[in-house]
């Protein structure tokens, strides 16, 4: 906004002005990838270089870097069948809520019918109730009728916890779709299932996609509902499980741990800049109207 | 066993579209028959059933019940009246956990609020915005579990007169020659700040995002007409941009706060909640898996929703709001 005018300062003492704003900036840049810098390079780093030296030594020479640790992790340290198991989790866990809240959003957006609103109120006050307060009665519930340790019973919980925010999100999409389109659509014979399925879905796509990312975000990267309902069966257990295991049995064996680790963020770290748009679009959405 | 969890998994994403397919198709063929009048009244039941059942069986009623359960003892045998409240606010260990979500809730949320907004204002007045963007919303692509291995390596402590491997202290003892090396996460005076520090590295991202939408809200004319009246730069902040933005910053505050009151994976695996940092989410697990007390557990889960539900009644209020003005 400043660089734009340019009335007040001028020349010198304009770019002179700018270079604490740069040091600033860029210094918070720096100390924000440090972290992550240090665990990548790390994560290729020898057992015995580790544990003796900085990971910033690794840039000196002679190089050594090796294979070895993720070799290590995901044949023996369990890693790449957490892997398969995150997997396996999340894309199920990202697209039945999303195929649930389209429909119902559809409902709420372009149907009339009594408690409607404090139905969807009820949506909206769901979004934000801690999780905490579900875990005992659903496990109990789990365990009643054999569904904890297994898929099934996480898809399902993780199917429901995330349907508050997806037709909330949906909602807000649809519901601003032009309303002559969807009469328009009713007056050539078309019914609900044909306008929901050929004109709404397709339209959808943008907010479909903030939704799923964000979704499969919050899935792959959940602890917490794997730790409760999964137990601690190391067969079904996703990533997070294995490494927070890892963390309690290995404590300072960063060869590992850091490969772990990484091995966790490439997805989401590939989805995130791949569809880093989308991503931020949800962020926004979650937070203020458009 | 596991070649079963592929094929129920392919099963279940082909049919699941299918089935709620079906299932549309199905209602509408029965509210055809039963006229036109009837299937406007049923129809909206059909389409929101699936999800208002689930939401029903997974939240609704588990949290009446966890709230019932609030009031009964380790085994939800006996009703105990509020003696499991009054535990929550008299025992040591809970003591030091209140403390510790308080100091969560101010430390986080101000850090988080103050450099998003100071990036944000940074980064719009340069040319490489969006690259200095993705430097510190990165983290938020990262989970809570991998951040705490990031962070459990920065922190990384050998004694005094060693290499240091850990970023924080080789970096320390390079830039101040008499410092001490110290073991962050087990100093009791400073491990509940090394925690929370995770917490704004992977959240600042988010309050930058949003302020940073905020920021490009405001006119430029506004801005422009300041300028002219001879108004600094810093006194166009506090008294035009920090004003108008305040809307947006209760926002990001809220959301902020109602995810820091359920902070657990980043403690989960840095310090399990030892040497004095637990928070309540830890602690509810604990009672819960640990000491298998469910009256304790619940009364603990429902002292988060009753911190959770003046930012529920202001979700409800904004959403009215909303709905009135179109």
């Amino acid at each position: 906004m400043a660089s734009k005018s340019g009335s007040v300062n001028t020349g010198w003492k304009r770019v002179l002005g700018a270079v604490p704003l740069h040091v600033v900036l860029i210094l918070i840049c720096i100390a924000w990838s440090i972290p992550s810098l240090g665990l990548l390079v790390s994560s290729f780093r020898p057992k015995s270089m580790i544990a003796t030296n900085g990971w910033w030594e690794a840039f000196k020479t002679p190089f050594s870097f090796t294979l070895e640790n993720y070799a290590y992790v995901l044949t023996r340290g369990n890693m790449g069948r957490s892997f398969m198991n995150s997997l396996l989790i999340a894309v199920p866990s990202t697209l039945m809520p999303i195929f649930i809240a389209a429909c119902t959003a559809y409902a709420f957006a372009w149907m009339r019918f009594p408690l409607r609103k404090p139905l969807y109120l009820m949506v909206v006050a769901l979004i934000v109730v801690p999780l905490q307060m579900t875990l005992i009665p659903v496990l109990r519930l789990f365990n009643k009728i054999g569904l904890t340790g297994n898929f099934i019973g996480i898809w399902l919980a993780h199917t429901a916890y995330g349907l508050p925010f997806a037709i909330y999100l949906l909602r807000n999409f649809i519901s601003q779709l032009p309303k002559s389109l969807i009469e328009s659509a009713q007056i050539d014979g078309a019914s609900h299932p044909t306008i929901f399925l050929r004109l709404v879905l397709p339209t959808s796509i943008p907010a479909i996609s903030s939704l799923a990312i964000f979704q499969f975000m919050w899935v792959w990267n959940d602890l917490l509902i794997a730790l409760i309902y999964l137990g601690g069966t190391p067969d079904v257990a996703p990533m997070t499980v294995t490494i927070s295991s890892m963390v309690n049995s290995y404590g300072g064996g960063w060869e590992y741990l850091t490969a772990a680790a990484f091995i966790s963020m490439v997805l989401p770290l590939v989805v995130f800049f791949a569809l880093q748009k989308y991503f931020v679009k949800g962020v926004l959405a979650g937070s203020i109207k458009e | 066993m596991h070649t079963n969890y592929i094929l129920m998994a392919i099963v279940a994403l082909a049919v699941i579209p299918i089935f709620l397919w079906a299932y549309l198709m199905i209602t509408e063929r029965v509210a055809a028959r039963v006229g036109k009048k009837a299937a406007t009244v049923l129809r909206p039941w059909f389409w929101i059933l699936p999800a208002v059942s689930l939401l029903i069986i997974f939240l609704v009623y588990p949290v009446v019940h966890t709230v019932v359960l609030s009031f009964m003892d380790a085994r939800s045998e006996n009703f105990v009246g509020l003696k499991n409240y009054l535990y929550i606010f008299t025992d040591p260990g809970m003591l030091v956990v209140l403390r510790n979500n308080l100091l969560w809730l101010v430390f986080f949320t101000l850090v988080c609020l103050v450099l998003g907004l100071l990036i944000a204002v940074l980064s719009d007045r340069v040319k490489y915005e969006s690259v200095a963007k993705v430097f510190i919303f990165l983290p938020m692509a990262i989970s809570s579990v991998a951040a705490g291995v990031i962070w459990r390596f920065m922190y990384e402590f050998r004694p005094a007169g060693t290499t240091q491997i850990g970023t924080v202290n080789a970096f320390l003892t390079a830039l101040f020659p008499n410092f001490v090396p110290k073991a962050w996460l087990f100093d009791r005076s400073t491990n509940n700040i090394a925690l929370i520090v995770v917490g704004i590295w992977m959240w600042t991202g988010f309050a930058m995002v949003i302020l940073s939408a905020g920021l490009k809200g405001i006119s430029e004319d506004v801005l422009e007409a300041a300028r002219i009246d001879g108004a600094g730069e810093i006194a166009i902040f506090f008294k035009i941009i920090l004003p108008l933005m305040m809307p947006t910053i209760t926002v990001v505050a809220t959301t902020l706060i109602i995810n820091v009151l359920k902070v657990f994976d980043i403690v989960y695996v840095m310090t399990n909640g030892n040497l004095g940092t637990e928070v309540i989410a830890n602690r509810m697990y604990k009672e819960m898996f640990n000491y298998r007390n469910y009256g304790r557990a619940s009364a603990i889960a429902t002292l988060l929703l009753l911190a959770i539900i003046p930012v529920m009644i202001m979700n409800l209020k904004r959403f009215n709001a909303e709905e009135k003005n179109g």
